[in-house]
């Protein structure tokens, strides 16, 4: 946990020499509104860390303000440093981030809809600063993690289903090669199956090399995969520390997994129990 | 049964020049969402280059001046006006192009005056005749280039690492910049290629019957807009099938207008635009445009 210190040997922030991306003090402001707080943040070298948190907590604007697409949301990273491999990627455009190695997977998978499934592919390698051959064999490695996409190349990708939309927009993005990987709730709207699928291959993209930073309200799902996690809440780090030490906190049960401690359940009971009366005006609330 | 003949392939031929036009009003509104009021004086400015270098440099040199030249033109006016706006809201930039336009408008109508220029084509005025139907060669060759320009222009759309990266930025400009695609660049290159296709148009506008390059000439370009629309305005299949709809409509409301009096005079301006109406009020989007095809 973050305020444990005989863990800091596990913190990604003690060894600061391999980090691949590294976010300190994050502001981002959309307008007057604040939507990122002094958000410190580290993803290492091969790692996957997770981001956890509620709607509007602050979780796609931060993977905006890493791929620099916040001002199509009239948003502007507002204070802070982001560095990746050591450079700062804060002042870039979006190509620019792609070609220093950071891709995104974007929420509710944005597949080009009227476009055929190989074009879609071809669109994802249009960042990559790789030679012809580097793009051939990121499409052979894409088609080996998802045979279903070299079946479909033909067709429309708006037909696809939920799910292979889905592996087609994570296809997409690894057509860059990237050496990061941002997924914004890939489990989104997919069956329980489909979902597990997509974790599989993102244990698997991971195990290939490529570091992965994954948004996620499915938090049992996130923590399974993550070796590190962080929790945002409106905007700020709440919590943070290694995945298996936060499935195992009683916050994160109770807020993100959807698990009720024995005392609280009794006391949802007892409550039941008695009559109703307005007990929060009474003095010893 | 010849003039039938003869109108058609005269529509045909106008409606391929009119779908150069569209081809170039649909790609700067797939790539950029804007409705670009300023095609017509782009397409007059490519049209005076050419008029007013074929004496010096011949006509062919002329011909590629004028139409590097109205994708220069078409690309400042993406780089200096349309860039400059940090808004989101696309329809202000379409009546930022009507200003555009008349700003081009008048100062080319200025150097223009009353005069007619001729372009200098080869074609002059002579006449291809086949068994009964004869048919002018600045309207074969009309034919022939529209068709050559719009298979080029289709093929790059869909083979070439451009084309993606054009219809990509059409379909989601976030998602495409995520993807690495540079916005900037794909939204110059489709004011530049709009550009260079109106010069071309421009050529076949004013070459034989009609008298020359004039004042009027950009009316004639107007007619691409029913053809735009028509077809449906995101759809480049639309540009080409509209373009051909309204060429052989005006060409066939224009040659039987004598059948036609009843109506008035002047039908052959005016039935794009009720061929327009018509096809709107039953496919509101064009006959090619967009509905959503996506499963949820």
């Amino acid at each position: 946990m973050a305020d444990s210190d005989h863990h800091a040997d596990q913190s990604p922030h003690a060894d600061r020499t391999h980090q691949a991306l590294s976010v300190r003090d994050a502001c981002v402001g959309y307008g007057p509104v604040r939507a990122l707080r002094h958000v410190t943040l580290d993803v290492p070298e091969g790692a996957v860390v997770a981001v956890l948190g509620g709607n509007g907590a602050g979780k796609s604007t931060l993977l905006r303000a890493l791929s620099r697409t916040l001002s199509f949301h009239g948003g502007a990273l507002t204070s802070g440093t982001i560095r990746f491999a050591g450079r700062r990627v804060d002042g870039l455009r979006p190509e620019r981030v792609v070609a220093a190695g950071i891709s995104q997977v974007p929420e509710g998978r944005r597949v080009f809809a009227r476009m055929t499934v190989a074009d879609n592919l071809r669109a994802g390698a249009l960042g990559s600063t790789g030679s012809r051959a580097a793009k051939a064999g990121a499409l052979a490695r894409v088609h080996e993690l998802f045979p279903v996409l070299a079946d479909r190349a033909g067709q429309r990708a708006g037909l696809l289903s939920g799910g292979e939309q889905q592996m087609l927009a994570v296809a997409r993005a690894l057509m860059a090669a990237p050496r990061l990987l941002l997924l914004d709730e890939p489990s989104l709207g997919l069956a329980p199956l489909m979902a597990a699928r997509i974790a599989d291959t993102i244990r698997e993209i991971n195990a290939q090399g490529t570091s992965v930073l994954l948004v996620e309200q499915n938090a049992a799902l996130a923590l399974r995969l993550a070796s590190y996690a962080y929790v945002l809440d409106v905007g700020e780090v709440a919590l943070e520390g290694p995945a298996a030490e936060l499935a195992a906190s009683d916050e994160v049960r109770r807020r993100y997994l959807g698990v009720v401690d024995e005392t609280a359940a009794a006391d949802a009971t007892r409550a039941l129990d008695t009559p109703p009366s307005l007990r929060r005006w009474e003095a010893d609330r | 049964m010849s003039t039938f003949a003869e109108l058609l392939l005269n529509g045909l031929s106008m409606g391929s020049v009119y779908a150069l036009i569209a081809l170039g009003f649909v790609v700067i509104f797939r790539a950029t969402e804007v409705v670009n009021f300023a095609h017509a004086s782009l397409l007059l400015a490519g049209g005076y280059l050419t008029a007013s270098l074929h004496d010096d440099l011949g006509f062919w040199p002329a011909l590629a001046v004028g139409v590097a030249g109205a994708a220069v033109v078409g690309a400042a006016v993406e780089f200096c006006v349309m860039r400059r706006y940090r808004g989101q809201d696309h329809s202000v930039l379409a009546i930022v192009t009507i200003g555009v336009d008349i700003l081009l408008t008048t100062e080319l109508t200025r150097r223009l005056g009353t005069d007619v220029l001729p372009l200098g084509d080869p074609w002059g005025d002579s006449v291809l005749t086949v068994g009964s139907v004869s048919i002018a060669h600045t309207r074969v060759a009309a034919f022939v280039t529209a068709a050559l320009l719009i298979g080029l222009f289709l093929a790059a759309f869909r083979y070439t690492s451009w084309g993606v990266a054009m219809r990509a930025a059409a379909e989601s400009p976030e998602t495409a910049a995520l993807m690495g695609v540079r916005l900037g660049r794909v939204s110059l290159g489709a004011w530049a290629v709009a550009g260079a296709l109106a010069a071309v148009a421009a050529l076949f506008l004013t070459v034989f019957p009609t008298p020359g390059l004039e004042r009027a000439t950009s009316l004639a370009a107007l007619k691409a807009f029913p053809a735009a629309i028509l077809g449906g305005l995101d759809s480049t299949t639309g540009a080409l099938v509209g373009g051909l709809v309204v060429g052989v409509t005006e060409s066939l409301a224009t040659g039987y207008q004598s059948d036609l009096t009843f109506l008035g005079r002047g039908l052959g301006d005016l039935a794009p635009y009720l061929v327009m109406t018509a096809i709107l009020l039953i496919r509101p989007a064009g006959l090619f445009g967009t509905k959503e095809l996506a499963r949820v």
